[in-house]
């Protein structure tokens, strides 16, 4: 490349031209990212608890989306289920962040090669890797929260694919951004421009406008790659430029990207909805409420099924019903949540368990 | 009128650390140092900003700290490639590595996680009161933060084209056998060059961690290539790649902005980084780097 500079000017141009492009073209191409640094070396082993006598702990691994521990969302759900498991069944666990675009088949296998005897991917980027990983160490159990799965696709006996029907936890927080928007216009920010995300998003429109026939949702996602989870600064801009267009509540479905819309809704005073989490915490007097996915009850629930010998492979898919989605509905949001408001919510709630009313998931 | 003020309150606040970047970029440039490392300067900055916030509780010492960190990284770089003599390309693509793997380790060593800092309250604003319709472009106006950009890229401009100082620089870039014949020292001039734009792109993360409010890995997000882009389409001056930068920014603000379900947003997505391209392309014919750009000086090579 020093050849390259080394011509004369017009050369040196193509060639700084060339290297702009080879910049960009990191950024551009999904699942590069540029960083092959990116993984983590250091495996959290947070294994002192085992105070068993005599036996091993039982040792559960564990791989984080994108956005990583510290999201206070959906990676830090599935992180409060390893610590319950932990102090209530004396597991040790272990956990990697190999971040965005970097190699989660090398994470799944480090963890399945060593110690580890149920090795979780949590997020639906795992899918196909879980697949090909579990086939290869038949002997240990795998589970994959947000499993991509189609009906009577097959699945490996020691694959434990979990999903959940998103659209009917949004539907409630649709309903209720209906009945306490005062302009009549709310928005929804996603984190990647995927199926799983739109589930959120259809549900959240077809809540919002049961309620709100007249109403308006914006909505934008943040990118198209696994990134689009992971970038805050995005989600603020998306956040103010919805609110600048009127939105006065604002629901999102992206990851530590949705920090940057709390951030938003703090600097317009405007109410957000937190994901996955309850994410009350992240803006005290900013959220509304949370579309809380039980994660947590999902990976505590896994582990201690495999702990106890009857761990099962095969799908389980879990909506309102099965108590696998819900919202936050406590002292926090008591000041927006009259009992008017959560008749009308809860009316809808028995309506789409009864079948009555059908969410759509896109 | 309200919509038009906060489009271009955005615009503004996209564009701020790419106008800081690309300022910083022409420094070192125009100094014959190409520096693609700003993209880990940015990286390192932001951590640098949230790291100094949290340990003092002062978001101006945060700041402080994040142009520290951006300018040492910088000063590797112009340690490898002006006293080493090596690749400044090679150089600058290691060390952006370097900086996204040291941030990730850092946090993790410090803060538990990998991937996010907690979070940090920014500085706050100046109060301005601003007739309705005014808030979004009166809190930019009542940024400090924002002034201070503004005043770093206009004292960037006057430094590089307006005193002895930026014309040795610039002759550092252009004409280093003159310069070293004049008794000056090249080495050194590049040295500064690369260290004023480590002091910018600094500045330019301490600017993206304030507005987020934390760290999270690899939050720069490709800014540091935009702002090399911007640099170049500004001829290698600091207020002419500023301006470029409010193209870009423009362009981000607008993906942003359009929403349509016709439109798929793959395609919304590409509307930035097409922008950078088509201008690329389009402007490169006519822009003229410094001549001695990408060369390590050597005083012993022949003519």
């Amino acid at each position: 490349m020093r050849g390259v500079l080394r011509g004369g000017p017009s050369t040196m141009v193509r060639g700084g031209a060339r290297w702009i492009a080879f910049g960009l073209a990191l950024f551009l191409s999904p699942g590069c990212g540029g960083e092959g640094a990116k993984k983590d070396g250091h495996a959290g082993a947070d294994g002192s608890a085992a105070k068993s006598g005599g036996t091993a702990p039982y040792h559960v691994g564990l791989v984080f989306d994108v956005g990583g521990l510290g999201d206070k969302s959906f990676n830090d759900a599935a992180y409060r289920g390893l610590q319950k498991a932990k102090t209530e069944l004396g597991i040790e666990f272990e956990y990697l962040e190999p971040g965005e675009g970097s190699e989660r088949d090398a994470a799944l296998r480090q963890l399945a090669s060593g110690k580890a005897q149920l090795v979780f991917g949590v997020g639906f980027l795992f899918t196909d890797d879980i697949k090909k990983v579990a086939a290869e160490y038949p002997d240990k159990k795998f589970a994959c929260i947000d499993y991509t799965w189609q009906e009577g696709e097959p699945v490996p006996a020691n694959l434990a694919g979990i999903k959940f029907r998103e659209e009917e936890g949004s539907a409630l927080v649709g309903a209720l951004s209906a009945l306490l928007s005062k302009s009549g216009t709310v928005g929804f920010v996603g984190g990647m421009d995927i199926p799983l995300i739109h589930k959120f998003e259809a549900g959240y429109r077809a809540g919002f406008l049961a309620e709100k026939a007249d109403g308006k949702v914006l909505v934008n996602y943040a990118g198209v790659t696994g990134e689009a989870f992971a970038n805050p600064a995005k989600g603020k801009e998306l956040a103010l430029a919805q609110i600048d267009r009127g939105a006065d509540i604002i629901f999102h479905a992206s990851g530590s990207t949705g920090l940057g819309v709390f951030e938003a809704a703090r600097e317009r005073k405007v109410l957000a909805i937190g994901v996955d989490s309850d994410q009350q915490a992240e803006a005290p007097g900013f959220i509304l409420t949370s579309m809380v996915k039980q994660v947590d009850v999902a990976v505590f629930e896994s582990v201690k099924s495999a702990k106890a010998g009857s761990f099962q492979g095969g799908v389980r898919v879990l909506g309102l019903k099965e108590g696998g989605v819900d919202y936050i509905n406590d002292a926090n949001n008591a000041q927006w949540i009259t009992p008017e408001v959560k008749a009308k919510v809860e009316a809808l709630r028995a309506e789409i368990i009864a079948g009555s009313f059908p969410v759509p998931s896109k | 009128m309200e919509t038009a003020f906060a489009f271009i309150a955005q615009v503004l606040r996209i564009s701020v650390p790419y106008g800081l970047g690309a300022v910083g970029g022409a420094f070192s440039e125009r100094g014959g140092v190409v520096n693609i490392a700003l993209e880990g300067i940015f990286i390192c900055g932001a951590f640098g900003a949230v790291w100094g916030t949290l340990a003092t509780g002062n978001p101006w010492a945060g700041v402080f700290t994040g142009v520290l960190s951006g300018m040492l990284l910088a000063a590797l770089h112009a340690l490898v490639t002006v006293r080493g003599k090596a690749d400044q390309i090679l150089s600058g693509l290691a060390l952006n590595l370097l900086a996204v793997g040291a941030t990730r380790s850092l946090l993790k060593v410090m803060y538990g996680s990998a991937s996010n800092s907690p979070r940090i309250d920014g500085l706050p604003g100046l109060p301005i009161s601003l007739p309705a319709g005014f808030e979004a472009i009166g809190e930019l106006l009542g940024s400090p933060f924002f002034l201070l950009a503004i005043a770093a890229v206009i004292a960037g401009q006057v430094l590089l084209f307006g005193t002895g100082f930026g014309l040795a620089l610039r002759a550092a870039g252009d004409g280093p056998r003159a310069l070293d014949g004049a008794g000056y020292s090249v080495g050194n001039f590049r040295v500064l060059g690369v260290l004023l734009s480590g002091f910018y792109g600094g500045l330019a993360g301490a600017w993206l961690a304030m507005e987020q409010h934390n760290f999270t890995d690899g939050m720069s997000s490709g800014r540091g290539y935009i702002a090399l882009a911007a640099m170049i389409v500004g001829k290698w001056r600091p207020a002419a790649a500023a301006a470029a930068c409010l193209l870009f920014g423009a362009a981000e603000t607008l993906q942003i902005r359009i929403h349509s379900d016709k439109l798929p947003s793959q395609f919304l997505q590409m509307i930035p980084y097409l922008v950078t391209l088509i201008v690329l392309a389009g402007w490169i014919g006519r822009a003229q780097p410094p001549k001695a750009l990408g060369d390590p000086y050597d005083r012993e090579a022949a003519e």
